[in-house]
């Protein structure tokens, strides 16, 4: 059976063009870029390279980028090490809609003593920027506000807010873990202190990710180690990650039109067609402001994991804000903060695209979702014929 | 993903008995639709008072949807009487088990089958009622089924009471409810599981003791607190004075001063050192930070 992958924003295909330029770094090239002799030592100009890559996609200087072993590690490093250089300031403010690397680093740090102001949504997900501006005082350490849901896609104005926070002389951090590589960035034109990033959201593989750090923003290390990444993320290198990030980092800045074209086009027609043809759906999220490849559709009177197993049986990959897929009992705290009903969130279903996606696997996927609906819904006890 | 059974996968993909019995002798109606999952039996009995014909309709997940179909086809030729001694786990083991977060899908087969045989008995009148004191008020989970779950699977965490029959899954509030019926019902076997040996340095530095009181206020004290709504927060140390603020329901809380004595320097005294004393900081409720600015 094929597999239609429509689950990007959970993770990623390595590029083909990504593996073939690590394979070296795993078999024949595996020295440490530190070592005084020249088969190590030819390393180190790969990561140069790599970091000028990625510094490239972003806008920024390559000294910025810090290699991290993904988004995770990025914002525990942000939010721990800003804080950790201003202690005279005790608070954090973040949204009720980030990923958990943020939300429970942030909601950890009440167990220490700080105050953790959680912003809502509206709706359909978006922010109150004046709620924004008056939740900051003199006591503000930092601002942690993500750039793209990972659940919605919903982008955030995250220039503007960085413009605010730099108006109060605030450290801003963006998990831009989502928006890096489907839509554009430029970090010389906006002041973005802190952003994390994640290579196997981006055609490159697990386990390699990177913090940027604005030249002059303070921050301690929260890892103590060897002298690598200039002291701040200690611990030899993960070679073949980094060069594999810096090449997904390369193929990214050339695919983001095709994102933003080819793929937003079979999102659309993915999305119009689902919501055309089932009745009692409802889109989730700010159809403006929003990533070109993710759409999230509830499903109401039919549960979430039911409807991902009966798309796993044609070999189509979706997830579900559903509390059943999680294992929890309560569904997406993303859906339930913009106030979606809970009948509606366990229903829900993200699809999300890729440059691999073609346009016969949406037909297919346009064709197969109305059928599952209906068969869910012949068991459900809310629908009444 | 879940690691179902093929029987699990199987009941799922092609569910027996789907469907609603016209004028059926029982009904039996539980869950709802923001639980997350629901499910409404039907049988009809022959003339010896055999379940003839059983069918369902279920809201949820794979497991919710096997488990209904499972139930139906294990209660066929049954008596009322040998149904009504169907527990949840005989529904999980027909289907070669279920993951452990899961389990709450048995357990809705068996309540849905106790309402339809209820509803039966009473002649058609009686409808699914939640019996005893609630102590989930998220799930709406009484005492009497806390208990059940715990007696009938030998359950000895939270986690397990809430993985069976839901209770503790939303806000988190009724933890030391649920923990004390675990504790009454479970007694011994509970504390077994749980040890938590009270460590108490010889000499501590200042700087050492306040350390100490914020880590055991993080691990000891904050989390019993948290259970009933509230919070705390330590102010300052100063010598063998602890000063503490109360947050949340704690705050308003007419036993705060019974709280500081019987829990917050008890506790303090266990882990830290006997000559501990606490106050409580009122004036900062309305400002949590007021102390740092000054």
């Amino acid at each position: 059976m094929k597999t239609i992958y429509l689950d990007n924003n959970a993770t990623t295909k390595v590029a083909d063009e990504v593996f073939e330029e690590m394979k070296p770094y795993l078999t024949e090239l595996y020295g440490n870029p530190s070592s005084m002799h020249t088969f190590g030592g030819q390393v180190t100009r790969k990561i140069r390279e790599a970091r000028e890559n990625v510094a490239a996609l972003l806008g920024c200087d390559s000294y910025e980028i810090f290699f991290t072993s993904g988004g995770t590690e990025s914002d525990n490093a942000a939010i721990n090490g800003t804080l950790a250089a201003i202690p005279q300031r005790r608070t954090v403010i973040t949204t009720r809609v980030e990923h958990p690397a943020v939300l429970a680093t942030c909601r950890e740090l009440k167990n220490h003593g700080y105050t953790v102001v959680e912003l809502g949504v509206d709706g359909n997900g978006l922010l109150d920027l004046d709620e924004f501006r008056r939740s900051i005082n003199d006591d503000t350490a930092l601002v942690s506000i993500m750039h793209a849901n990972n659940e919605t896609g919903v982008l955030f104005p995250v220039n503007e807010i960085a413009r605010i926070a730099k108006e109060k002389d605030i450290i801003f951090h963006t998990d831009a873990v989502q928006a890096i590589g489907k839509i554009p960035i430029n970090l010389a034109r906006t002041p973005i202190d802190l952003l994390s990033l994640s290579g196997h959201k981006l055609h490159a593989p697990k386990g390699i990710g990177v913090l940027y750090v604005r030249k002059g923003t303070r921050i301690s290390p929260f890892m103590f180690g060897g002298h690598q990444e200039a002291g701040r993320r200690p611990g030899t290198e993960n070679v073949p990650g980094i060069i594999a990030l810096g090449k997904a980092c390369e193929l990214a800045g050339r695919n983001i039109e095709e994102e933003n074209n080819r793929v937003k086009k079979l999102r659309d027609k993915l999305e119009d067609k689902i919501l055309a043809s089932c009745p009692d759906c409802r889109l989730n999220g700010d159809k403006q402001h929003r990533l070109p490849n993710t759409s999230n559709i509830s499903f109401e009177f039919i549960e979430g994991e039911a409807i991902l197993l009966m798309l796993d049986r044609y070999g189509i990959c979706a997830s579900s804000g559903s509390a059943c897929t999680s294992g929890s009992l309560e569904p997406s705290h993303v859906l339930r903060a913009m106030g979606v009903p809970f009948t509606a969130a366990h229903g829900s279903v993200r699809f999300s695209l890729s440059r691999y996606n073609t346009e016969e696997e949406i037909d297919f996927v346009i064709e197969k979702m109305p059928p599952i609906v209906n068969r869910l819904r012949e068991l459900s006890p809310f629908v009444t014929r | 993903m879940w690691d179902y059974t093929d029987k699990v996968i199987d009941h799922f993909l092609k569910p027996r008995n789907v469907g609603e019995i016209e004028n059926p002798d029982g009904i039996g109606e539980v869950g709802s639709l923001a639980c997350g999952d629901a499910l409404r039996l039907t049988f009809k009995l022959d003339k010896d008072g055999r379940i003839k014909n059983a069918k369902f309709k279920t809201f949820g997940c794979a497991s919710a949807i096997a488990t209904s179909s499972v139930l139906t086809e294990m209660i066929k030729g049954m008596t009322l009487e040998e149904a009504a001694k169907v527990t949840n786990k005989d529904i999980a083991e027909y289907l070669g088990g279920l993951p452990e977060q899961k389990m709450h899908c048995s357990v809705m087969g068996r309540e849905a089958l106790e309402a339809a045989i209820e509803n039966y008995r009473s002649g058609g009148t009686k409808k699914h009622e939640l019996e005893g004191q609630v102590v989930c008020t998220c799930f709406g989970v009484t005492k009497n089924e806390i208990e059940r779950v715990i007696r009938e699977n030998d359950l000895t965490t939270v986690e397990q009471v809430t993985n069976y029959c839901k209770a503790g899954g939303g806000c988190g509030g009724c933890h030391g409810q649920i923990e004390q019926i675990i504790e009454t019902l479970q007694g011994e076997k509970a504390h077994a599981v749980h040890p938590a040996p009270a460590r108490k340095p010889v000499k501590l530095t200042n700087i050492q003791k306040i350390q100490l009181i914020q880590q055991t206020i993080n691990e000891q004290i904050r989390p019993a607190l948290r259970a009933d709504g509230g919070d705390i927060e330590l102010v300052d140390v100063e010598g063998n004075k602890v000063i503490v603020a109360f947050r949340g329901m704690c705050a308003q809380c007419k036993m705060a001063e019974f709280t500081i004595k019987d829990v917050v320097e008890a506790r303090l005294r266990e882990f830290v050192s006997d000559r501990l004393f606490v106050e409580e900081q009122k004036d900062s409720a309305e400002q949590p930070h007021l102390h740092r600015e000054k």
